[in-house]
């Protein structure tokens, strides 16, 4: 004899109501408590165009010459960077120049748009340089100190992340459109270049 | 049991830069002037009929000539365009910008309506020579206040994503209705410059 089921309804609904009471707060804004200074640098870097978009063309760069080479830019960039912000900590805050800002954009988005055949030792002298004076302008004005270390720390892992995840993808592409897609994304980077260039003549 | 793949066709491309194109802002959480730099400056080259109809064009033409034109084009029209941007904002007087950019669409209709077919070199020269007066047209009217590096890079952005929007319509060349419409689309682009053309001597 089958005896009538209970429904299990009410009991769910208990624990369901009872796990819901025990939520804690998100907290994801978090405009009081900060997210905490591996985070503040990390995001700095995400949220500053004028230090991504070049750290985004060497990586395409890179990645357009093989694996070798982005594995080079994963390494020698964020310790160059690392580097110069260390050297900058005792300076004064500066901010790019913008001729030199925009000589990057050219330079870089130029190289890709070619296609340009460097070598090892060019691409890792590029992105030694890059790296040393946007980590010394990254590092002006922070002042020595833990968190600084810290900071620099998260905005390190956000440039080994991107050099990693751009340089890779670029490097497994085989079709022939995707490079040139690849080398049409460098166009734009370098026309955006040259207009910064009449931009910061026009401001002179 | 075969699983669905996903296809990087032409139509699926131009569907997706379709879509994109269709894309509202975000406005999540903006930077003061930043985000406004970057759309002022994407919003520039398409809030004007007479720069959308010769920049389409470029993508129509470059699809109907086919592999390489059809990346070489889209490539040489914002860097060509970038720098007359920048004699624009440098202050470089250009005469007759109005009239280069009218003929710009008429040259540039024309040569999709009779499906011209130069060699390379000179369907890139004469792309890039008219990209100049388009830029310097941008770069004169830049609105201050705005993020520089944002505004360009916005400003770039929206001429490729034009110039895609000509290729990914483009792709119907491959049919034999395609071809006709292509060449009716470059008659309406060259009709439009003849208008402009028109509005700019009245």
């Amino acid at each position: 004899m089958n005896q009538p089921s209970k429904s299990r309804l009410p009991l769910c609904a208990f624990v369901g109501f009872t796990l819901l009471m025990w939520a804690l707060p998100a907290e994801a804004h978090l405009n009081s408590t900060g997210m905490g200074p591996f985070y503040d640098g990390l995001m700095h870097f995400l949220l500053s165009p004028e230090d991504i978009i070049p750290v985004f063309g060497l990586a395409l760069l890179a990645g357009l010459r093989g694996a070798h080479y982005g594995r080079r830019a994963l390494f020698v960039l964020p310790i160059a960077w690392l580097l110069g912000a260390l050297a900058g900590l005792t300076s004064f805050a500066s901010a790019p120049h913008p001729f030199i800002a925009a000589a990057w954009f050219l330079l870089l988005g130029g190289l890709v748009a070619a296609d340009a055949r460097l070598s090892l030792r060019t691409t890792t002298a590029l992105a030694g340089l890059l790296g040393l004076y946007h980590g010394y302008l990254n590092g002006t004005g922070m002042g020595p100190s833990l968190s600084t270390l810290v900071v620099l720390l998260g905005l390190v892992f956000a440039i080994f992340v991107i050099v990693a995840l751009v340089a890779a993808s670029v490097v497994r592409l085989r079709a022939s459109w995707t490079r040139i897609a690849v080398r049409v994304t460098g166009s734009w980077i370098a026309a955006s270049g040259l207009l910064m260039l009449g931009w910061a003549v026009r401001t002179r | 049991m075969k699983k669905p793949r996903l296809c990087l066709s032409p139509e699926n491309l131009a569907l997706a830069v379709f879509l994109l194109l269709c894309a509202q802002p975000a406005f999540a959480h903006p930077q003061k002037g930043e985000a406004v730099g970057f759309l002022t400056g994407f919003r520039h080259p398409i809030s004007g009929l007479d720069h959308v109809l010769a920049m389409v064009a470029v993508g129509l033409w470059g699809a109907q000539l086919g592999a390489p034109a059809i990346w070489l084009l889209p490539v040489a029209f914002p860097m060509v365009m970038a720098f007359g941007g920048m004699l624009g904002l440098m202050g470089v007087p250009i005469p007759g910008i109005e009239y280069g950019i009218a003929l710009s669409a008429i040259l540039l209709g024309a040569a999709v309506m009779f499906e011209y077919r130069p060699p390379l070199g000179l369907a890139a020269a004469l792309v890039g020579f008219f990209a100049i007066f388009h830029g310097h047209a941008h770069g004169t009217e830049l609105p201050p206040g705005q993020s520089a590096l944002l505004y360009s890079v916005g400003f770039v952005m929206a001429t490729g994503c034009l110039h895609a929007l000509g290729i990914g319509i483009g792709t119907v060349h491959r049919w034999g209705w395609g071809q006709k419409a292509l060449r009716v689309a470059g008659a309406l682009v060259a009709t439009g410059g003849a208008f402009f053309l028109w509005k700019a001597i009245a």
